[in-house]
């Protein structure tokens, strides 16, 4: 691509600013004790800290996978700081004695937990670094019997339910960043909506990393029971820093008889600068199990980190469950994304939709990597996917890695691949019209991620729409 | 309006364009006839603006400014209007969605507020009528999917939206049948004005029959070979280019 299209992307980040708070944190490295120290800080029940000490000690016995189609240096796991948090936040602490500095930070990202300015229909869970800030319209859910708290107050207040599903989707030995998690995991949203019941409000966790290189392990559980409904949506950002920071986060769904959970995240953790310096590895488990009757539908649009390995999944367990994937992927200057899905058919007349929109722009490199399994009981199986990738520049790369097991031959597979580009024609075109370089290319990107944008709660559906103009501002010029 | 001087240009290192010389006033139509290769859709190009074009010489003065100077969006957004050979298509941006920005970057640019989707709608009410396309259209990706017939009447509707000061109309007939050729020209005609300008470059002259010109030119090699009224369209019609090409003599 010539000139035109080489000077878009490079808008600084708006999200990069750090917050200067007194924070109370553990020494850095990971060891048993560190594990101990983290359970001990957050009054964890003995069972709890068993199950992390397990994952810790199969963590350690397990390699760092290195398939994924991105580079990068060694981690040094003993670097880290595993557990930070700001020293005014207190447990189980209302609103209104919330630091204000954090109050502030917040309305900063455009989120507001103030009570008069919030998002109306949107309950939100603020954590900040390694512990929840608070959790708004609490006593509105608790009308309707639904419990959305920090993990960390799920684990004392509900322990029964925390016990029962923990682990029960993403074991803690599923792979390397899942055990880590398992063993060191800090803060994260806690969500159960009780039978029958469609959870009047969307709910949404909004996650920032803060302080300097300390990871981030967050832990989401959302169990949604019998003929229940949920929309979830998570928002994450960091602040600029030179030094990679780590993010493995797992969370897990579960959609009981009839139920439907519906996930959706804007990624847009620091990416790093144009020459690939700083920002966030996200390596993430993310997975749901549906029974009988239910429908997961994990919705992404991931714009940030600096390198992103991600596979949201469905195992349909239960006849007639529904898994959906919807993505949309950007990288821009040297970001890597190696990112999909796994449907995995387990129950009868099972079916799963996947749609992938990657976008690579700069030097990125952008994969998808998809696998639908179909197990011998399966029958009736359905899946459709597509996966479209568009370059934007001659710089970057797309690379697609589909994989297909089938072991029931009354099952319906489609899939379609496209890979485009986005040409000077169509950018001249809109010029003609009298749209700038800028406006062209975010209206010709947004057409292209128009399916996966429909399925955003619309409330966020034109935030994303924004974010995505932003991260490929300065890709063309 | 228009006035082009001398104008060369190159196109991926090769002259197309070897001294162009022409002069377009408020309310006249000019076609640009010609065979193909001649350089009549470059000249197009180049008024536009497009970047594969490359201008090594002369000069462009529209409305008092150097034309060459300006970004194609400025251009466009003070009343040059290209209707495309080749119409782009852009998947997932519909029709509506789309002439309402290009109709706002105009309003913008003239200092005048944006209107809102629903202001617009009663705005593109009256354009469907000059191009007889159903509202239906507007909800469809621009162009994608579209017949050649209906990708033409869209830059016509487009045409129609925009309001231009100085059309420039690409090989709009080639590709459609004769009752579409119809509505096209006559949308056309229904959008000439006193003040604005329109230029026709076409290979047959079919189309001229529809839209009559005042002037008529012919590009053969880069050159403006023949210039006159609508009776050379006519006298092209019958004895084809080559008896103009014969003084240039080498190309054969």
């Amino acid at each position: 691509m010539s000139s035109q299209i080489e000077s878009l992307v490079n808008k600084e980040y708006q999200y990069g600013f750090v917050t200067d708070i007194e924070s109370d944190a553990i020494p850095r490295g990971l060891t048993e004790e560190t594990v101990r120290l983290i359970s001990a800080r957050k009054n964890e029940p003995q069972w709890l800290l068993d199950w992390r000490l397990k994952a810790f000690k199969r963590w350690l016995s397990m390699t760092e996978p290195r398939w994924p189609n991105v580079k990068y240096g060694e981690i040094d796991y003993q670097a880290q700081t595993y557990y930070s948090a700001p020293k005014s936040v207190k447990p189980l602490q209302s609103l209104d004695e919330v630091d204000p500095e954090l109050l502030k930070t917040y309305e900063k990202l455009g989120i507001s937990l103030n009570e008069q300015k919030r998002l109306s229909g949107v309950a939100v869970d603020a954590i900040f670094d390694s512990v929840s800030v608070g959790t708004t319209m609490k006593e509105e859910l608790k009308k309707h019997g639904v419990i959305f708290c920090s993990f960390g107050e799920a684990v004392i207040e509900h322990p029964e339910l925390v016990q029962r599903y923990l682990g029960s989707v993403v074991p803690y030995s599923d792979n390397f960043f899942a055990a880590l998690n398992s063993a060191v995991f800090s803060d994260g949203s806690f969500v159960y909506i009780p039978k029958g019941v469609r959870c009047p409000l969307e709910l949404s966790t909004y996650f920032r990393i803060n302080a300097a290189d300390t990871g981030q392990f967050e832990r989401t559980l959302i169990v949604a029971d019998e003929g229940a409904y949920v929309s979830y949506l998570e928002g994450c950002t960091a602040p600029k820093r030179s030094t990679n920071q780590l993010h493995a986060a797992v969370v897990e769904i579960v959609a009981l008889d009839d139920a439907q959970v519906k996930y959706s995240t804007v990624q847009n953790w620091y990416a790093g600068d144009k020459d690939g310096v700083g920002g966030i590895y996200n390596f993430v488990t993310k997975r749901g199990k549906a029974f009988t009757n239910s429908k997961i539908s994990w919705t992404q649009v991931e714009t940030g980190s600096a390198i992103t390995w991600k596979y949201p999944s469905v195992i349909l367990q239960g006849d007639n469950s529904t898994g959906e994937f919807y993505s949309v992927a950007v990288v821009n200057n040297k970001q890597q994304a190696d990112t999909g899905t796994k449907m995995i058919h387990i129950g009868k007349n099972t079916k799963s939709t996947i749609i992938s929109k990657g976008i690579s722009a700069g030097h990125g490199q952008n994969s998808y990597r998809g696998q639908v399994k179909v197990l011998p009981k399966a029958t009736g199986a359905r899946n459709y996917t597509q996966c479209d990738s568009m370059l934007i520049g001659n710089q970057c790369g797309a690379h697609t890695f589909p994989y297909i097991e089938i072991a029931n031959n009354s099952a319906t597979l489609e899939h379609e691949a496209s890979t485009s580009k986005i040409g000077e024609d169509q950018i001249f075109y809109c010029k003609q019209r009298g749209l700038n370089a800028e406006h062209a290319i975010s209206l010709i990107v947004a057409g292209f991620c128009k399916e996966v944008f429909k399925e955003l709660p619309m409330e966020f559906a034109l935030e994303a729409q924004q974010l995505l103009g932003i991260s490929l501002e300065g890709s063309v010029g | 309006m228009l006035t082009i001087t001398n104008l060369t240009a190159n196109a991926g290192g090769k002259p197309i364009l070897k001294g162009i010389s022409l002069t377009v006033n408020a309310g006249e139509v000019h076609a640009i006839m010609g065979p193909n290769g001649s350089g009549k859709s470059t000249l197009a190009q180049v008024i536009a603006g497009h970047p594969g074009y490359e201008v090594t010489g002369g000069s462009v003065t529209y409305e008092g400014q150097d034309l060459l100077e300006l970004e194609a969006e400025v251009r466009a957004q003070q009343g040059i209007f290209l209707a495309f050979q080749y119409p782009v298509e852009i998947p997932g941006v519909s029709n509506a969605y789309f002439l309402r920005a290009a109709y706002n970057e105009v309003r913008k640019a003239h200092g005048e507020d944006e209107v809102d989707p629903l202001e617009f709608l009663d705005i593109m009410a009256k354009k469907l009528k000059v191009v007889e396309m159903d509202e239906a259209m507007l909800q469809r990706s621009v162009n994608a999917g579209f017949s050649g017939g209906e990708k033409k009447r869209n830059e016509i509707l487009q045409m129609a939206v925009l309001e231009p000061k100085l059309a420039v109309l690409d090989e709009t007939d080639s590709g459609l049948d004769i009752d579409a050729l119809r509505i096209v020209a006559e949308g056309v005609n229904k959008l000439k004005r006193p003040d604005n300008a329109t230029i026709v470059v076409t290979h047959y002259q079919r189309l001229l029959n529809y839209i009559v010109p005042d002037f008529v030119h012919v590009l053969a090699q880069g050159r403006i070979v023949r210039s006159g009224g609508k009776e050379l369209a006519l006298e092209l019609e019958e004895r084809g280019y080559d008896w103009l090409l014969e003084p240039a003599g080498a190309s054969a």
